[in-house]
Protein backbone atom coordinates (compact mmCIF):
# COMPACT_ATOMS: atom_id res chain seq x y z
CA UNK A 1 0.00 0.00 0.00
CA UNK A 2 1.86 3.35 -0.69
CA UNK A 3 0.57 6.73 -0.56
CA UNK A 4 1.64 9.84 -1.77
CA UNK A 5 0.51 13.15 -1.58
CA UNK A 6 2.95 16.56 -2.00
CA UNK A 7 2.35 19.64 -0.26
CA UNK A 8 1.12 20.97 2.77
CA UNK A 9 -2.78 21.83 3.66
CA UNK A 10 -2.44 25.34 1.90
CA UNK A 11 -1.05 23.56 -1.09
CA UNK A 12 1.81 26.70 -0.50
CA UNK A 13 4.21 24.41 0.24
CA UNK A 14 7.55 24.84 -1.80
CA UNK A 15 8.35 21.29 -3.51
CA UNK A 16 11.96 21.25 -1.62
CA UNK A 17 14.22 19.38 -3.86
CA UNK A 18 15.67 19.84 -7.16
CA UNK A 19 18.09 17.79 -9.40
CA UNK A 20 21.44 19.17 -7.00
CA UNK A 21 19.61 18.61 -3.80
CA UNK A 22 19.34 14.99 -5.02
CA UNK A 23 21.89 14.09 -6.53
CA UNK A 24 24.78 15.62 -4.25
CA UNK A 25 26.47 13.40 -1.97
CA UNK A 26 27.12 16.22 0.99
CA UNK A 27 26.51 19.44 1.84
CA UNK A 28 28.25 22.30 3.31
CA UNK A 29 25.88 25.16 4.71
CA UNK A 30 27.46 28.65 5.92
CA UNK A 31 24.28 29.66 7.62
CA UNK A 32 23.89 32.57 9.97
CA UNK A 33 22.47 31.81 13.29
CA UNK A 34 23.18 34.52 15.96
CA UNK A 35 19.95 35.74 17.23
CA UNK A 36 19.73 38.98 18.22
CA UNK A 37 19.12 37.65 21.65
CA UNK A 38 22.52 36.39 21.66
CA UNK A 39 23.82 39.87 20.89
CA UNK A 40 21.80 42.08 22.99
CA UNK A 41 21.32 39.87 25.87
CA UNK A 42 17.39 40.19 25.89
CA UNK A 43 15.76 37.43 23.72
CA UNK A 44 13.81 38.13 20.64
CA UNK A 45 11.69 35.52 19.14
CA UNK A 46 12.59 34.50 15.29
CA UNK A 47 14.92 37.34 15.14
CA UNK A 48 18.39 36.12 13.08
CA UNK A 49 21.15 38.28 12.24
CA UNK A 50 24.43 37.41 10.37
CA UNK A 51 26.64 35.39 12.28
CA UNK A 52 29.66 33.25 12.12
CA UNK A 53 28.51 29.81 12.53
CA UNK A 54 29.68 27.47 9.69
CA UNK A 55 28.06 24.20 10.05
CA UNK A 56 29.06 20.81 8.07
CA UNK A 57 26.34 17.61 8.10
CA UNK A 58 28.12 15.01 5.71
CA UNK A 59 25.58 13.09 5.31
CA UNK A 60 21.86 15.53 4.94
CA UNK A 61 20.84 16.98 1.77
CA UNK A 62 18.66 19.02 2.92
CA UNK A 63 19.59 22.67 1.53
CA UNK A 64 17.51 26.30 1.86
CA UNK A 65 16.70 26.35 5.24
CA UNK A 66 14.74 28.69 7.27
CA UNK A 67 14.44 28.58 10.96
CA UNK A 68 11.51 28.29 12.82
CA UNK A 69 11.58 29.78 16.35
CA UNK A 70 9.38 28.09 18.94
CA UNK A 71 6.98 30.17 19.63
CA UNK A 72 7.49 32.75 17.06
CA UNK A 73 5.33 33.74 13.74
CA UNK A 74 7.15 31.80 11.39
CA UNK A 75 5.75 31.50 8.41
CA UNK A 76 7.37 32.28 5.42
CA UNK A 77 9.56 34.99 7.10
CA UNK A 78 14.17 33.73 5.44
CA UNK A 79 16.02 34.10 8.47
CA UNK A 80 19.16 34.97 6.70
CA UNK A 81 20.49 31.85 5.82
CA UNK A 82 22.44 31.01 2.60
CA UNK A 83 22.97 27.42 1.02
CA UNK A 84 26.23 26.57 -0.63
CA UNK A 85 26.47 22.86 -2.75
CA UNK A 86 29.30 22.28 -3.63
CA UNK A 87 29.60 19.97 -6.99
CA UNK A 88 30.01 16.74 -5.55
CA UNK A 89 30.19 13.24 -7.33
CA UNK A 90 26.57 11.43 -7.69
CA UNK A 91 25.38 9.12 -4.99
CA UNK A 92 23.65 6.91 -7.49
CA UNK A 93 22.66 4.25 -4.63
CA UNK A 94 21.16 6.64 -2.71
CA UNK A 95 17.31 6.14 -3.17
CA UNK A 96 15.66 9.20 -4.87
CA UNK A 97 13.27 11.18 -1.94
CA UNK A 98 11.52 12.89 -4.47
CA UNK A 99 11.21 15.82 -1.54
CA UNK A 100 9.09 13.51 0.74
CA UNK A 101 10.03 13.61 4.20
CA UNK A 102 9.32 10.01 4.78
CA UNK A 103 9.53 7.52 2.95
CA UNK A 104 8.30 3.89 4.06
CA UNK A 105 8.29 0.72 1.98
CA UNK A 106 7.02 -2.62 2.54
CA UNK A 107 7.56 -2.42 6.50
CA UNK A 108 7.34 -5.74 8.45
CA UNK A 109 7.67 -6.16 11.72
CA UNK A 110 7.86 -9.33 13.07
CA UNK A 111 7.66 -10.38 17.28
CA UNK A 112 8.38 -13.88 16.95
CA UNK A 113 5.84 -15.82 14.59
CA UNK A 114 3.00 -12.22 15.05
CA UNK A 115 3.73 -9.61 12.65
CA UNK A 116 3.21 -6.66 14.66
CA UNK A 117 3.26 -4.28 11.08
CA UNK A 118 2.12 -6.13 7.95
CA UNK A 119 3.61 -4.59 4.71
CA UNK A 120 3.11 -0.69 5.32
CA UNK A 121 4.28 2.04 2.89
CA UNK A 122 3.34 5.42 2.73
CA UNK A 123 5.13 8.58 1.91
CA UNK A 124 5.10 11.79 3.47
CA UNK A 125 5.79 15.34 2.50
CA UNK A 126 7.10 17.94 4.55
CA UNK A 127 4.45 19.92 6.03
CA UNK A 128 2.00 16.90 6.64
CA UNK A 129 0.31 15.39 9.34
CA UNK A 130 -1.00 11.61 9.04
CA UNK A 131 -3.61 10.85 11.98
CA UNK A 132 -3.63 6.87 12.62
CA UNK A 133 -6.04 5.42 14.11
CA UNK A 134 -6.87 2.01 15.33
CA UNK A 135 -7.69 -0.68 17.81
CA UNK A 136 -5.83 -1.65 21.08
CA UNK A 137 -3.36 -3.92 19.21
CA UNK A 138 -3.31 -2.67 15.62
CA UNK A 139 0.40 -1.72 15.44
CA UNK A 140 0.10 2.11 15.50
CA UNK A 141 3.13 2.52 18.27
CA UNK A 142 5.12 -0.43 16.34
CA UNK A 143 4.58 1.92 12.96
CA UNK A 144 5.28 4.60 14.59
CA UNK A 145 8.58 3.27 16.27
CA UNK A 146 10.12 1.75 12.91
CA UNK A 147 9.57 5.27 11.66
CA UNK A 148 11.29 6.93 14.56
CA UNK A 149 14.43 4.12 13.84
CA UNK A 150 13.84 3.01 17.26
CA UNK A 151 12.74 -0.47 15.90
CA UNK A 152 14.82 -2.00 13.21
CA UNK A 153 12.09 -3.63 10.51
CA UNK A 154 11.86 -6.74 10.01
CA UNK A 155 11.63 -5.91 6.21
CA UNK A 156 11.48 -3.04 4.30
CA UNK A 157 12.83 0.28 5.08
CA UNK A 158 12.48 3.63 6.30
CA UNK A 159 14.08 6.97 4.80
CA UNK A 160 14.09 10.16 6.25
CA UNK A 161 14.66 12.93 3.95
CA UNK A 162 16.46 10.29 1.62
CA UNK A 163 18.33 8.79 4.67
CA UNK A 164 17.91 5.53 6.02
CA UNK A 165 16.69 4.84 9.46
CA UNK A 166 17.99 3.73 12.29
CA UNK A 167 20.08 7.01 11.29
CA UNK A 168 23.45 8.32 11.44
CA UNK A 169 23.25 11.38 14.81
CA UNK A 170 23.06 14.33 12.37
CA UNK A 171 19.44 12.26 10.96
CA UNK A 172 18.47 11.32 15.00
CA UNK A 173 18.55 14.85 14.89
CA UNK A 174 15.29 15.56 12.72
CA UNK A 175 13.13 13.76 14.84
CA UNK A 176 11.40 14.24 18.02
CA UNK A 177 9.18 11.55 20.23
CA UNK A 178 6.00 12.75 22.42
CA UNK A 179 4.64 9.88 23.56
CA UNK A 180 2.28 8.62 26.81
CA UNK A 181 5.50 7.82 28.38
CA UNK A 182 6.70 11.39 29.33
CA UNK A 183 10.39 10.04 29.09
CA UNK A 184 11.52 12.77 31.68
CA UNK A 185 13.64 12.44 34.83
CA UNK A 186 11.42 12.79 38.32
CA UNK A 187 14.66 14.33 40.32
CA UNK A 188 14.97 16.85 38.03
CA UNK A 189 13.43 20.05 37.97
CA UNK A 190 11.17 20.93 34.31
CA UNK A 191 14.11 23.10 33.54
CA UNK A 192 17.08 20.62 33.68
CA UNK A 193 14.99 18.08 31.81
CA UNK A 194 14.64 20.32 28.74
CA UNK A 195 17.62 21.68 28.86
CA UNK A 196 19.32 17.83 28.57
CA UNK A 197 17.29 17.45 26.20
CA UNK A 198 18.69 20.51 24.34
CA UNK A 199 22.40 19.53 24.99
CA UNK A 200 21.85 15.94 23.64
CA UNK A 201 20.87 17.35 20.43
CA UNK A 202 23.89 19.84 20.66
CA UNK A 203 21.87 22.52 20.38
CA UNK A 204 23.69 26.20 21.68
CA UNK A 205 22.48 28.33 24.28
CA UNK A 206 20.40 25.38 25.71
CA UNK A 207 19.36 27.60 29.09
CA UNK A 208 17.30 30.02 26.60
CA UNK A 209 16.31 27.04 24.14
CA UNK A 210 14.20 25.48 26.87
CA UNK A 211 12.89 28.36 28.56
CA UNK A 212 11.42 29.11 25.19
CA UNK A 213 9.72 25.83 24.72
CA UNK A 214 8.48 25.82 28.28
CA UNK A 215 6.76 29.06 27.64
CA UNK A 216 5.69 27.87 24.40
CA UNK A 217 3.56 25.00 26.58
CA UNK A 218 2.31 27.62 28.96
CA UNK A 219 4.70 25.78 31.89
CA UNK A 220 7.80 28.58 32.15
CA UNK A 221 6.68 28.98 35.57
CA UNK A 222 7.21 26.29 36.70
CA UNK A 223 10.39 25.57 35.20
CA UNK A 224 12.24 25.12 38.24
CA UNK A 225 10.04 22.67 40.12
CA UNK A 226 11.29 19.24 40.24
CA UNK A 227 9.16 17.13 37.43
CA UNK A 228 7.98 14.52 39.98
CA UNK A 229 6.02 17.46 42.05
CA UNK A 230 3.84 18.20 38.33
CA UNK A 231 0.41 16.71 37.91
CA UNK A 232 0.59 14.66 35.48
CA UNK A 233 -1.02 17.02 32.53
CA UNK A 234 2.26 19.76 33.61
CA UNK A 235 4.76 16.60 33.34
CA UNK A 236 3.22 15.95 29.85
CA UNK A 237 3.50 19.52 28.48
CA UNK A 238 7.04 19.64 30.01
CA UNK A 239 7.49 16.45 27.81
CA UNK A 240 6.09 17.54 24.54
CA UNK A 241 8.64 21.04 25.23
CA UNK A 242 11.60 18.59 25.75
CA UNK A 243 10.64 16.86 22.46
CA UNK A 244 9.98 19.89 20.52
CA UNK A 245 13.07 22.43 21.80
CA UNK A 246 15.21 21.16 18.92
CA UNK A 247 12.70 22.01 16.20
CA UNK A 248 12.73 18.63 14.63
CA UNK A 249 11.45 17.85 10.67
CA UNK A 250 9.46 14.57 12.34
CA UNK A 251 7.21 14.49 14.96
CA UNK A 252 6.22 11.23 16.00
CA UNK A 253 2.93 11.69 18.64
CA UNK A 254 1.84 8.58 20.58
CA UNK A 255 -1.23 9.66 22.69
CA UNK A 256 0.03 12.92 22.84
CA UNK A 257 -3.17 14.54 24.52
CA UNK A 258 -2.81 12.18 27.65
CA UNK A 259 -3.44 13.75 30.70
CA UNK A 260 -3.75 17.48 29.10
CA UNK A 261 -6.27 20.21 30.31
CA UNK A 262 -7.93 21.98 27.83
CA UNK A 263 -4.75 24.27 28.01
CA UNK A 264 -2.52 22.13 27.88
CA UNK A 265 -4.19 20.52 24.54
CA UNK A 266 -4.35 24.43 23.11
CA UNK A 267 -0.80 24.76 23.46
CA UNK A 268 0.42 21.82 22.27
CA UNK A 269 -2.29 21.80 19.22
CA UNK A 270 -0.58 25.03 18.47
CA UNK A 271 2.82 24.23 18.68
CA UNK A 272 2.09 21.14 16.02
CA UNK A 273 0.20 23.82 13.84
CA UNK A 274 3.36 25.74 13.90
CA UNK A 275 5.83 23.07 13.14
CA UNK A 276 4.05 22.11 10.28
CA UNK A 277 3.73 25.58 9.23
CA UNK A 278 7.50 25.34 8.69
CA UNK A 279 7.20 21.91 6.96
CA UNK A 280 7.44 20.08 9.70
CA UNK A 281 5.94 15.98 8.92
CA UNK A 282 3.77 14.85 11.66
CA UNK A 283 2.79 11.40 12.64
CA UNK A 284 0.42 11.24 15.41
CA UNK A 285 -1.31 8.03 17.24
CA UNK A 286 -4.18 8.65 18.88
CA UNK A 287 -7.90 7.35 19.83
CA UNK A 288 -9.36 10.46 20.20
CA UNK A 289 -10.89 10.88 16.67
CA UNK A 290 -11.05 14.97 16.74
CA UNK A 291 -7.81 15.68 18.12
CA UNK A 292 -6.17 13.86 15.22
CA UNK A 293 -8.45 15.08 12.79
CA UNK A 294 -7.85 18.55 13.87
CA UNK A 295 -4.58 18.85 12.50
CA UNK A 296 -4.39 15.48 10.07
CA UNK A 297 -3.65 16.44 6.30
CA UNK A 298 -4.73 12.55 6.10
CA UNK A 299 -5.96 10.33 8.09
CA UNK A 300 -5.44 6.20 7.79
CA UNK A 301 -6.94 3.29 9.90
CA UNK A 302 -4.61 0.66 10.63
CA UNK A 303 -6.00 -3.19 11.78
CA UNK A 304 -3.95 -5.92 12.42
CA UNK A 305 -0.58 -4.40 11.45
CA UNK A 306 -2.35 -3.10 7.90
CA UNK A 307 -3.18 0.39 6.95
CA UNK A 308 -6.73 -0.88 5.71
CA UNK A 309 -7.82 2.79 4.78
CA UNK A 310 -6.54 6.38 4.17
CA UNK A 311 -8.20 9.36 3.11
CA UNK A 312 -7.17 12.38 2.93
CA UNK A 313 -8.36 15.58 4.05
CA UNK A 314 -11.34 17.16 2.24
CA UNK A 315 -11.73 21.11 1.56
CA UNK A 316 -13.01 22.19 4.89
CA UNK A 317 -11.53 19.55 7.05
CA UNK A 318 -12.57 16.17 8.07
CA UNK A 319 -16.16 16.13 9.73
CA UNK A 320 -15.07 13.88 12.65
CA UNK A 321 -18.66 12.82 13.33
CA UNK A 322 -18.69 11.13 9.55
CA UNK A 323 -15.21 9.78 10.20
CA UNK A 324 -16.00 7.92 13.12
CA UNK A 325 -19.25 6.33 12.12
CA UNK A 326 -16.84 5.07 9.43
CA UNK A 327 -13.47 3.91 11.87
CA UNK A 328 -16.62 1.99 13.61
CA UNK A 329 -18.17 0.44 11.27
CA UNK A 330 -14.44 -0.89 9.84
CA UNK A 331 -13.26 -1.79 13.47
CA UNK A 332 -16.44 -3.45 14.00
CA UNK A 333 -16.34 -5.63 11.12
CA UNK A 334 -13.00 -6.62 11.87
CA UNK A 335 -14.35 -7.76 15.54
CA UNK A 336 -17.20 -10.01 14.20
CA UNK B 1 16.81 26.04 -4.35
CA UNK B 2 14.00 24.90 -2.04
CA UNK B 3 14.08 22.11 0.90
CA UNK B 4 12.69 21.26 4.13
CA UNK B 5 12.31 24.93 6.30
CA UNK B 6 13.50 24.99 9.66
CA UNK B 7 16.25 22.93 9.99
CA UNK B 8 18.40 23.58 13.04
CA UNK B 9 21.43 25.18 12.07
CA UNK B 10 22.85 25.50 15.39
CA UNK B 11 23.22 22.05 15.94
CA UNK B 12 26.50 21.06 16.16
CA UNK B 13 28.08 17.44 15.79
CA UNK B 14 28.42 15.91 19.51
CA UNK B 15 31.36 15.07 20.82
CA UNK B 16 31.90 11.83 22.46
CA UNK B 17 33.42 13.43 25.78
CA UNK B 18 31.57 16.17 26.17
CA UNK B 19 28.36 13.51 25.94
CA UNK B 20 29.30 11.22 28.23
CA UNK B 21 30.18 13.84 30.79
CA UNK B 22 26.80 15.17 30.12
CA UNK B 23 25.03 12.14 31.15
CA UNK B 24 27.45 11.22 33.57
CA UNK B 25 26.69 14.87 35.03
CA UNK B 26 23.12 14.53 34.71
CA UNK B 27 22.89 10.85 36.54
CA UNK B 28 25.30 11.97 39.57
CA UNK B 29 22.67 15.12 40.08
CA UNK B 30 20.01 12.47 40.07
CA UNK B 31 21.66 10.27 42.59
CA UNK B 32 22.71 13.12 44.03
CA UNK B 33 18.86 14.70 45.23
CA UNK B 34 17.51 10.85 45.80
CA UNK B 35 20.28 9.54 47.16
CA UNK B 36 18.53 6.19 47.26
CA UNK B 37 20.64 3.77 45.95
CA UNK B 38 24.05 5.48 47.98
CA UNK B 39 22.14 5.43 50.80
CA UNK B 40 21.43 1.69 50.48
CA UNK B 41 25.17 0.88 49.43
CA UNK B 42 26.54 2.79 52.36
CA UNK B 43 24.09 0.70 54.84
CA UNK B 44 25.13 -2.69 53.26
CA UNK B 45 28.86 -1.79 53.84
CA UNK B 46 28.45 -0.58 56.96
CA UNK B 47 26.39 -3.71 58.23
CA UNK B 48 28.33 -6.29 56.29
CA UNK B 49 31.47 -5.17 57.91
CA UNK B 50 29.92 -5.04 61.55
CA UNK B 51 28.75 -8.42 60.63
CA UNK B 52 31.77 -9.46 59.82
CA UNK B 53 33.59 -8.32 62.80
CA UNK B 54 31.21 -9.74 65.18
CA UNK B 55 31.60 -13.55 63.33
CA UNK B 56 35.23 -13.57 63.55
CA UNK B 57 37.22 -14.74 66.03
CA UNK B 58 40.33 -12.74 66.69
CA UNK B 59 42.43 -15.23 68.05
CA UNK B 60 42.21 -17.79 65.10
CA UNK B 61 42.34 -15.64 61.95
CA UNK B 62 44.58 -12.34 61.87
CA UNK B 63 42.78 -9.24 60.82
CA UNK B 64 45.24 -8.64 58.42
CA UNK B 65 43.96 -12.04 56.52
CA UNK B 66 40.77 -11.46 56.79
CA UNK B 67 40.36 -7.78 56.26
CA UNK B 68 40.98 -8.42 52.53
CA UNK B 69 38.15 -10.51 51.63
CA UNK B 70 36.06 -8.61 53.70
CA UNK B 71 36.59 -5.20 51.55
CA UNK B 72 36.00 -7.16 48.52
CA UNK B 73 32.84 -8.35 49.09
CA UNK B 74 31.70 -5.39 50.19
CA UNK B 75 32.87 -3.85 47.31
CA UNK B 76 31.28 -6.12 45.20
CA UNK B 77 27.73 -6.21 46.21
CA UNK B 78 27.56 -2.51 47.01
CA UNK B 79 28.90 -1.69 43.76
CA UNK B 80 26.22 -3.79 42.17
CA UNK B 81 23.32 -1.92 44.12
CA UNK B 82 24.63 1.49 42.33
CA UNK B 83 24.62 -0.34 38.95
CA UNK B 84 21.04 -1.82 38.79
CA UNK B 85 20.13 1.76 39.64
CA UNK B 86 21.86 3.45 36.62
CA UNK B 87 19.38 2.25 34.32
CA UNK B 88 16.18 1.79 36.57
CA UNK B 89 16.47 5.65 36.68
CA UNK B 90 15.73 5.89 33.06
CA UNK B 91 13.57 3.45 32.24
CA UNK B 92 11.17 4.39 34.87
CA UNK B 93 9.17 6.50 32.43
CA UNK B 94 11.38 5.89 29.41
CA UNK B 95 13.40 8.41 29.69
CA UNK B 96 16.18 6.42 27.76
CA UNK B 97 13.91 6.26 24.31
CA UNK B 98 14.54 9.93 24.57
CA UNK B 99 17.99 9.55 25.00
CA UNK B 100 18.08 7.05 22.49
CA UNK B 101 16.55 9.07 19.58
CA UNK B 102 18.59 12.26 20.01
CA UNK B 103 22.35 12.40 17.86
CA UNK B 104 24.10 11.05 21.23
CA UNK B 105 26.59 8.16 20.56
CA UNK B 106 25.39 4.73 22.22
CA UNK B 107 29.16 4.88 22.96
CA UNK B 108 28.97 8.06 24.76
CA UNK B 109 25.58 6.99 26.74
CA UNK B 110 27.59 4.02 27.87
CA UNK B 111 30.55 5.78 29.18
CA UNK B 112 28.39 8.77 30.78
CA UNK B 113 27.03 5.95 32.82
CA UNK B 114 30.08 4.09 33.40
CA UNK B 115 31.84 7.43 34.42
CA UNK B 116 28.71 7.72 36.99
CA UNK B 117 28.65 4.19 38.38
CA UNK B 118 32.27 5.09 38.76
CA UNK B 119 32.13 7.87 40.99
CA UNK B 120 29.42 5.91 42.81
CA UNK B 121 31.34 2.96 43.56
CA UNK B 122 34.52 5.38 44.82
CA UNK B 123 32.58 7.26 46.89
CA UNK B 124 30.96 3.55 48.37
CA UNK B 125 34.80 2.29 48.79
CA UNK B 126 35.97 5.47 50.52
CA UNK B 127 33.44 5.20 52.82
CA UNK B 128 33.90 1.51 53.10
CA UNK B 129 37.58 1.56 53.56
CA UNK B 130 37.73 3.19 56.98
CA UNK B 131 34.82 1.15 57.96
CA UNK B 132 37.04 -1.83 57.66
CA UNK B 133 39.96 -0.19 58.96
CA UNK B 134 38.14 0.26 62.08
CA UNK B 135 36.26 -2.05 63.00
CA UNK B 136 39.01 -4.83 62.40
CA UNK B 137 41.62 -2.24 63.64
CA UNK B 138 44.15 -1.80 60.76
CA UNK B 139 47.16 -0.43 61.68
CA UNK B 140 47.62 2.57 59.98
CA UNK B 141 50.38 3.41 57.38
CA UNK B 142 51.15 4.46 53.46
CA UNK B 143 49.44 0.69 52.12
CA UNK B 144 46.64 2.50 52.43
CA UNK B 145 47.36 4.52 49.64
CA UNK B 146 47.88 1.58 47.71
CA UNK B 147 44.76 -0.33 48.52
CA UNK B 148 43.41 2.90 47.59
CA UNK B 149 44.85 2.43 44.07
CA UNK B 150 43.82 -0.88 43.39
CA UNK B 151 40.44 -0.40 44.53
CA UNK B 152 39.82 2.30 42.08
CA UNK B 153 41.38 0.39 39.30
CA UNK B 154 39.39 -2.68 39.86
CA UNK B 155 36.24 -0.55 40.23
CA UNK B 156 37.27 0.36 36.59
CA UNK B 157 36.87 -3.33 35.52
CA UNK B 158 33.97 -4.08 37.75
CA UNK B 159 31.68 -0.39 36.57
CA UNK B 160 32.36 -1.33 32.56
CA UNK B 161 31.55 -4.95 32.61
CA UNK B 162 28.19 -4.21 35.59
CA UNK B 163 27.20 -1.00 33.40
CA UNK B 164 26.97 -3.72 30.78
CA UNK B 165 24.97 -5.83 32.08
CA UNK B 166 23.12 -3.04 33.85
CA UNK B 167 21.71 -2.28 30.53
CA UNK B 168 21.10 -5.80 29.51
CA UNK B 169 19.06 -7.09 32.24
CA UNK B 170 16.99 -3.26 32.49
CA UNK B 171 14.22 -4.09 30.08
CA UNK B 172 13.95 -7.74 31.92
CA UNK B 173 11.09 -8.18 35.14
CA UNK B 174 13.99 -9.85 37.33
CA UNK B 175 16.44 -7.15 36.63
CA UNK B 176 17.36 -7.34 40.05
CA UNK B 177 18.15 -11.22 40.32
CA UNK B 178 19.69 -11.27 36.96
CA UNK B 179 22.27 -8.62 37.27
CA UNK B 180 24.03 -10.01 39.87
CA UNK B 181 23.49 -13.54 38.46
CA UNK B 182 25.38 -12.34 35.07
CA UNK B 183 27.49 -9.87 36.23
CA UNK B 184 29.31 -11.65 39.20
CA UNK B 185 31.23 -14.39 37.26
CA UNK B 186 32.90 -11.58 34.86
CA UNK B 187 33.84 -9.69 38.30
CA UNK B 188 35.91 -12.74 39.13
CA UNK B 189 39.05 -11.70 36.94
CA UNK B 190 38.96 -8.78 38.49
CA UNK B 191 38.01 -9.19 42.34
CA UNK B 192 40.93 -12.15 42.36
CA UNK B 193 43.60 -9.74 41.56
CA UNK B 194 42.72 -6.92 43.53
CA UNK B 195 42.13 -9.23 46.58
CA UNK B 196 45.78 -10.21 46.32
CA UNK B 197 47.13 -6.63 45.98
CA UNK B 198 44.96 -5.74 48.99
CA UNK B 199 46.64 -8.37 51.10
CA UNK B 200 49.92 -8.55 49.95
CA UNK B 201 49.85 -4.80 51.13
CA UNK B 202 48.17 -5.14 54.05
CA UNK B 203 50.66 -7.24 55.37
CA UNK B 204 53.60 -5.65 54.40
CA UNK B 205 55.08 -7.25 51.46
CA UNK B 206 57.15 -5.29 48.93
CA UNK B 207 55.70 -3.67 45.91
CA UNK B 208 57.70 -6.09 43.21
CA UNK B 209 55.58 -8.63 44.41
CA UNK B 210 52.14 -7.07 43.59
CA UNK B 211 53.48 -6.20 40.17
CA UNK B 212 52.43 -9.40 38.16
CA UNK B 213 48.69 -9.56 39.80
CA UNK B 214 48.40 -5.27 39.00
CA UNK B 215 49.29 -6.04 35.70
CA UNK B 216 46.82 -8.66 35.39
CA UNK B 217 43.81 -6.35 37.06
CA UNK B 218 44.80 -3.20 34.40
CA UNK B 219 44.79 -6.29 31.22
CA UNK B 220 40.96 -7.27 32.40
CA UNK B 221 40.81 -3.37 32.86
CA UNK B 222 41.17 -3.16 29.25
CA UNK B 223 39.34 -5.92 28.33
CA UNK B 224 36.19 -5.45 29.87
CA UNK B 225 36.39 -1.74 28.64
CA UNK B 226 36.56 -2.45 25.37
CA UNK B 227 34.46 -5.42 25.02
CA UNK B 228 31.74 -3.52 26.73
CA UNK B 229 32.24 -0.54 24.85
CA UNK B 230 31.42 -2.54 21.99
CA UNK B 231 29.22 -4.41 22.93
CA UNK B 232 26.67 -1.89 24.69
CA UNK B 233 25.21 -0.54 21.75
CA UNK B 234 23.63 -4.07 20.63
CA UNK B 235 21.79 -4.06 24.04
CA UNK B 236 19.68 -1.38 23.40
CA UNK B 237 18.50 -2.48 20.40
CA UNK B 238 15.35 -4.25 20.27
Amino acid sequence: MTERVAGNRSGSYPIPCTPNTLFTTFLSVSAVTSRQSDMRGAPTRGALTPGVLTLRVPTLRLPTLRLPTLGAPTRGAPLGCKLRTPCMPLDVDAPPDRGMAVVASGLVRRFGGRKAVDSVSLELAPGECLALFGPNGAGKTTLLRLLGGQLKPSEGSVHLHGHQLPGEAATRHLIGLISHHTMLYAALTAHENVVFAAQCHGLRNAGQRALDALALLKVRDRADTPVRLLSRGLQQRVSIARALVHNPRLVLLDEPYTGLDETGARALTRALEQLLSVGATLVLVTHHLGEGLALATRASIMMNGSIVRTDLTPPGGFDAATYATLYRSLTAQDGE
Amino acid sequence: MSAPPGVELSYAPPGFVRDALRVAKKDLLIEFRTRSAFIAAAVFAVLSTAIFRFTWEPGRVSPLDLAPGVLWVIFTFSGILGLHRSFGVELADRALDAMMASPMSRESIFAGKALANLAFVCCVQALALPAVGLFFNLPAGQFWWGIAGVSLLAAIGLVAVGTLFAAITSNTRLAELLLPMLALPFFIPVVIPAAQVTSLLMNGRPFDETVNWIKLLAAFDIVFVAASTVAFPFTLEE
